[in-house]
């Protein structure tokens, strides 16, 4: 039995130790992340590893909410997909270089978050999930009527790609990658320093606790909404690529079951993580690609099993169990050098092993 | 005038299955503290069930509402046994997304075993037809499914209110360390529970059968407007769920009467309005909103 209790913050992968990642590690972790990110389209079909970068860019954005805030929207198809709509429609008739595109997107996105954002942090746990959702499905059905500008089901067709003059980004698939990477890296970074940020502290602290940071004189609502707006326009910048790169926009893409998509990216990544968004989205979208080149046509049934499996035998996600075990290893080292005799200071022996940087849970 | 009874009519009988399904959706919240995504899934289940049964054994509608709910019911136990269970001690989010990979996988393996066209339905002769009062003509069947779904919510009603079982449950969901305290085995009641839920679900389907096209998608948006009907009538009142159930019903009859574009934005911004003026819901306790 349970109590019907909501509990703010996602429980699992709580009992990870706050402790910093090795500065050493950190960096080399962020020089591989680059270094995979520039040679993606050598490896896959451009496309692909455009598609991979923007949903992890999405997966992220959405992880600054679930992880770090502890509210788990599942109505974020409605900034990926209308990001998408506005960013194609400006590239269509005003035939600026798609950057520009793009950035009109997200802004849009973040308009469009504003009321939602507002209406939805008054309620918070299941109920934030139901409210965004029920939201999402609304701006679904505008998108849907609104046919006029939108193409309804038949979608936003012949979305340009122009980009300065320069014909081998607008016509070639692989060097657009490059000209895209900039603004979805950017996208990363923004998240990375909005979570790590005083106001980020003030986020975890929220998801943690919220009668304690509300006594502790934030306002909680604002905060909130705040993040949520953030998050809405990280999506924004993803979804408005994603567009640009298929140069079509598909109804697809405020579907609610886009939103559960993010959500299982995220999950699988490991909630709370940041960058595990990076590794759920590469393992979806390889794993989408191989099932629709092998000619299989349940895909939803896989994601579902994936889905269902995750939630009960691997909570923490990849990114997360990888930590979390790299984590106890360190403890468990640390704890040693402390039994044996020490041979180095007394002052060195005697740091805490989880002082330093708070939020990487 | 006449124009008008008839919309009320029909949207208070689409706004039964809402009501019947998300008084589902309360129960099973109020005792197992689970949201279950999947009872769109389970709704849509009911009717492609009743569209089976009539279709590979003879039976009519009238059997289909006895056995189909039956059948719901055991499914339901299962997918609580064998899945929903696992999560209960963690946070709510878990067992929404475990129930949204369900109706994932649900929705996918009906539509590769039945296809995406419809299944057809045909009414039992004594449904069809219609009553003409005074120039206001009313489906026969439209009044039934009234009728029968205000009699079921109010035979749940007074279950929950008047019997020693609802006394239990009712306990179980407004306190359940106390009820333990006073030697309620509440545990055991969780399975039955979410497959009392889950009948519901699927009764609300079969009643659907023959007024709503029969496919696997049947279920995606109607799962989502039931969330907003929870939202609305405050989640875990079981009056609340009824009551936004009938209320939304209206609001998408008149909706597509007067204003077809709008009529499926109407409820969200219904949904909005409540929130911003009652967070916890109409019929949903003020101290509940945090």
């Amino acid at each position: 039995m349970t109590q019907s209790v909501i509990i703010e913050a996602p429980a699992d992968g709580a009992d990870v130790p706050v402790t910093a990642s090795h500065p050493r590690v950190r960096w080399i972790l962020l020089a591989a992340g680059l270094v995979a990110a520039l040679a993606l389209p050598w490896f896959l079909y451009p496309p692909v590893a455009m598609d991979i970068v923007a949903l992890a860019l999405f997966a992220i954005a959405l992880d600054i909410l679930l992880g770090y805030t502890g509210l788990l929207s599942f109505g974020h198809a409605a900034f990926w997909g209308s990001s998408a709509y506005v960013s194609g429609l400006i590239a269509t008739h005003y035939g600026v270089p798609f950057p520009v595109a793009v950035v009109g997107g997200a802004v849009f996105a973040m308009i469009l978050a504003l009321p939602i954002g507002y209406v939805s942090v008054r309620r918070s746990g299941i109920y934030f999930a139901m409210v965004t959702l029920a939201f999402a499905q609304m701006v679904y059905f505008v998108g849907y009527q609104w046919s006029d500008l939108t193409g309804g089901e038949n979608g936003l067709q012949g979305v340009p790609r122009s980009f300065f003059g320069l014909e081998l980004v607008e016509t070639d698939s692989f060097y657009f990658y490059y000209a895209a990477l900039p603004i979805l890296l950017f996208g990363m970074w923004a998240a990375w320093r909005i979570v790590h940020s005083p106001f980020g502290r003030v986020l975890v602290s929220i998801r943690d606790n919220t009668p304690r940071a509300r006594a502790l004189g934030y306002d909680v609502d604002k905060y909130k909404a705040l993040a949520f707006v953030l998050s809405a326009g990280l999506t924004g910048l993803a979804g408005g690529v994603f567009a640009i790169s298929h140069r079509f926009v598909a109804l697809t893409e405020l579907h609610w079951t886009t939103s559960g998509d993010v959500v299982l990216m995220t999950v699988l990544g490991g909630i709370g993580t940041l960058w595990g968004g990076i590794v759920g989205a590469f393992l979806n979208v390889t794993l989408a690609d191989y099932l629709a080149s092998s000619g299989f046509g349940g895909i939803d049934l896989i994601t579902g099993s994936v889905f269902v499996l995750v939630v009960l035998l691997f909570r923490r996600g990849v990114w997360g169990t990888v930590r979390h075990q790299w984590n106890v290893r360190r403890l468990r080292r640390a704890a040693a050098r402390r039994a044996a005799p020490s041979y180095s200071s007394p002052d060195r022996s005697s740091r805490h092993p989880a002082s330093g940087e708070g939020t990487g849970r | 005038m006449s124009a008008v009874l008839q919309y009320a009519v029909q949207g208070l009988a689409a706004g039964s299955f809402y009501a019947l399904a998300a008084l589902g959706l309360a129960v099973i919240f109020g005792v197992l503290g689970v949201v279950n995504f999947a009872h769109g899934a389970f709704y849509m289940l009911g009717a492609v069930a009743a569209a089976v049964l009539l279709d590979t054994l003879d039976l009519t509608l009238w059997w289909s509402l006895l056995v189909v709910p039956v059948l719901m019911f055991g499914f339901g136990l299962v997918v609580e046994r064998l899945l929903v269970q696992w999560l209960l001690r963690l946070d709510p989010l878990y067992n929404l997304l475990l129930t949204f990979g369900l109706t994932l996988i649900l929705v996918e393996l009906v539509k590769q075993r039945y296809g995406v066209s419809g299944l057809p339905y045909q009414l039992p002769g004594g449904l069809q037809g219609r009553f003409d009062v005074a120039g206001v003509v009313l489906p026969r069947y439209q009044l039934f499914v009234l009728l029968f779904s205000v009699a079921v919510c109010a035979l749940v009603w007074l279950t929950m209110t008047r019997t020693r079982i609802g006394m239990i449950l009712r306990a179980a969901t407004e306190n359940p360390e106390l009820a333990r305290a006073l030697g309620i085995n509440v545990g055991r009641w969780v399975a039955p529970v979410f497959g009392f839920g889950v009948a519901l679900a699927g009764l609300a389907g079969v009643l659907a059968a023959p007024f709503r096209a029969i496919t696997a998608d049947m279920g995606n948006n109607f799962a989502i407007i039931l969330f907003a009907v929870v939202v609305i009538g405050g989640l875990g009142s079981i009056v609340g769920a009824v009551v936004a159930g009938f209320l939304v019903g209206l609001v998408e009859a008149f909706g597509q009467a007067y204003a077809p574009t709008f009529a499926q934005i109407l409820i969200f911004v219904l949904m909005a309005l409540v929130i911003l003026i009652r967070p916890a819901g109409l019929f949903g306790r003020q101290e509940a909103t945090t």
